[in-house]
């Protein structure tokens, strides 16, 4: 490690390879951290809110007697035996997803039923008063901590030269071609890994501008304070039971960022990666290895 | 490498996965975490008071009323005075409104439907994520409000209900009487839209729905909205009123602002 050059500046001719890069800001690293934490929280204590009513619907209402409004619910019925089962209705869909969905196994060996099972909500067992109360004080942390990014982001330029695509690298060619070297975990070394590709712009940015951004708006359309104050958002969203199914949509999306996220740190070189994210500082390989 | 086997690493991420939820459990039971992220309900009510303080919540036509509207919490309460009331279709029920007031009054159901009534077609919001659409006629509660004086140190409107829901135990402490109650600031005592809802689509309150009468609080969320009403009470503080949260939910650990 003490051969490593630690030259971070983007001035000047990059030295021989391999050295450190300074990759991201202190701003970029303490949101991303806060925002770890907020999100973990927001998600658990989100599907023991969605446990309290385990059901979606579209429009503006919906209820228990809403059926044709109805696009998902997560239930519980008896079947012929008497046992408990967990059925999970997706539109005119039903699977058996008892043991996960709508069923679990309760902490005295008999079965439970609730939508989401214990382990994945905050907290374990359902408890809708507090899980709000988390819910909403990590809702306010993942807004001025979204806020403080966005407003460094854009004063500094970070967003549009590192998470804007260029109109170049959304060409179906380019994105194919990325596509191929990530599907072939062949990553980026060299000079060309001091920047994003088209797969990573359009994850990161996708989650910063549309995911988060979704999550807020549909979050705050369901409040029905700032539904009276801004009805405007509410009716673009096209009803409050609709920006409910939004929320929990778009949260199933933002699972989805973070599982792929990961596997890409995993696969990418773990230690290199979370290093860049807590010290700044990412390594730069030689171009040709071996 | 040994010991970084399959099984292994399967029961050791069982292991962290327990510990990390069982230390999750135990944030959410201190007491004192439990106030400080509770503290985040005080942002979230002075800003929806700041960008819209007299907002109107949105009104729908008739052709948008829910085909069924969910009546939940109580739907038939059994105290004898209320069953003796429910008998005698409220003939002798009065409505009292007392407290910090210049002039206490007790108003039948016919005093409050002299006064002017206000119809609104609404969205009523359950805390647990369900919506149904309604129509609602009651006089605003302002009016009578203006009728009875408020005295200058009244800051809270406190309503008290014929209906006992019991003692729920949620939180393992002191339970209050289980007599439901509910409570606004003076902004959602004299907003517009705050009625002391007599019909329901067109039709006398059912006692599944809060019999005689109910009140429509339509910037928060369903459990604001107290039904079975007997009794308001103009207050300076509800501190010293069952465990002192300002509601029956709220006594359980539910926000009191009720607008998110």
């Amino acid at each position: 490690m003490a051969t490593l050059a630690a030259n971070a500046d983007a001035t000047g001719p990059a030295p021989s390879p391999p050295y450190l890069f300074k990759r991201h800001a202190a701003v970029t690293r303490v949101t991303h951290w806060i925002n770890v934490v907020a999100i973990s929280f927001l998600l658990g204590s989100g599907l023991n809110i969605f446990n309290a009513h385990p059901a979606l619907y579209w429009g503006a209402y919906g209820a228990d007697h809403d059926d044709g409004k109805r696009w998902l619910e997560i239930g519980a019925v008896d079947n012929a035996q008497g046992q408990a089962r967990g059925i999970t209705r997706v539109g005119p869909l039903a699977v058996d997803t008892t043991g996960v969905l709508g069923v679990a196994t309760g902490s005295n060996g008999q079965p439970l039923a609730q939508g989401f099972p214990g382990w994945a909500t905050f907290p374990t067992v359902r408890d809708l008063a507090t899980a709000r109360n988390w819910h909403f004080l990590f809702a306010w942390v993942l807004i001025l901590n979204g806020l403080v990014y966005l407003v460094y982001g854009a004063v500094t330029r970070h967003l549009s030269r590192d998470l804007v695509p260029t109109r170049r690298e959304l060409s179906l060619a380019n994105i194919w071609h990325d596509i191929v070297l990530h599907a072939r975990l062949r990553f980026p070394k060299g000079e060309d890994a001091k920047r994003y590709h088209i797969l990573q712009k359009l994850a990161y940015g996708g989650t910063v501008f549309v995911l988060l951004p979704l999550m807020v708006a549909t979050g705050l359309a369901m409040s029905p304070g700032i539904g009276a104050t801004w009805s405007w958002l509410i009716d673009l969203l096209g009803g409050r039971q609709s920006a409910r199914s939004i929320h929990f949509i778009t949260a199933a999306a933002v699972v989805g960022f973070i599982v792929l996220h990961v596997l890409m740190v995993l696969l990418a070189g773990p230690y290199n990666e979370l290093r860049s994210m807590i010290t700044g500082k990412f390594r730069i390989d030689p171009e040709v290895t071996r | 490498m040994s010991i970084l086997n399959r099984r292994n690493l399967l029961r050791g991420g069982a292991l962290g996965g327990g510990v990390l939820l069982a230390g999750c459990d135990k944030l959410a039971q201190s007491e004192s975490i439990t106030k400080a992220v509770q503290s985040a309900e005080v942002a979230t009510y002075r800003w929806q008071r700041l960008i819209g303080r007299d907002a109107l919540a949105r009104e729908f036509t008739k052709a948008d009323l829910s085909p069924v509207f969910k009546a939940n919490g109580s739907k038939d309460p059994d105290g004898e005075d209320y069953r003796r009331h429910v008998a005698s279709g409220f003939a002798n029920w009065r409505l009292r409104i007392d407290g910090l007031v210049e002039r206490p009054a007790e108003l039948s159901l016919a005093d409050l439907r002299r006064l002017p009534l206000r119809t609104q077609i609404t969205r009523h919001d359950c805390v647990e994520g369900w919506s149904a659409i309604g129509e609602w006629r009651g006089p605003q509660l302002g009016t009578i409000l203006k009728t009875v004086g408020l005295k200058p140190n009244a800051r809270f409107v406190v309503f008290h209900c014929a209906d006992n829901y019991g003692g729920e135990i949620s939180k393992g402490g002191a339970q209050s009487t289980g007599l439901y109650y509910e409570s606004i600031d003076l902004i959602d005592a004299f907003h517009p839209q705050t009625i002391v809802a007599l019909d329901m689509n067109g039709a006398p309150l059912s006692v599944a729905h809060g019999a005689p009468c109910r009140m429509r609080i339509e910037r928060q969320l369903g459990y604001k909205h107290a039904k079975y009403v007997m009794r308001a009470e103009a207050v300076e503080s509800f501190a010293n009123m069952e465990l002192g949260q300002g509601g029956y939910w709220e006594d359980r650990g539910y926000e009191w602002y009720a607008g998110i």
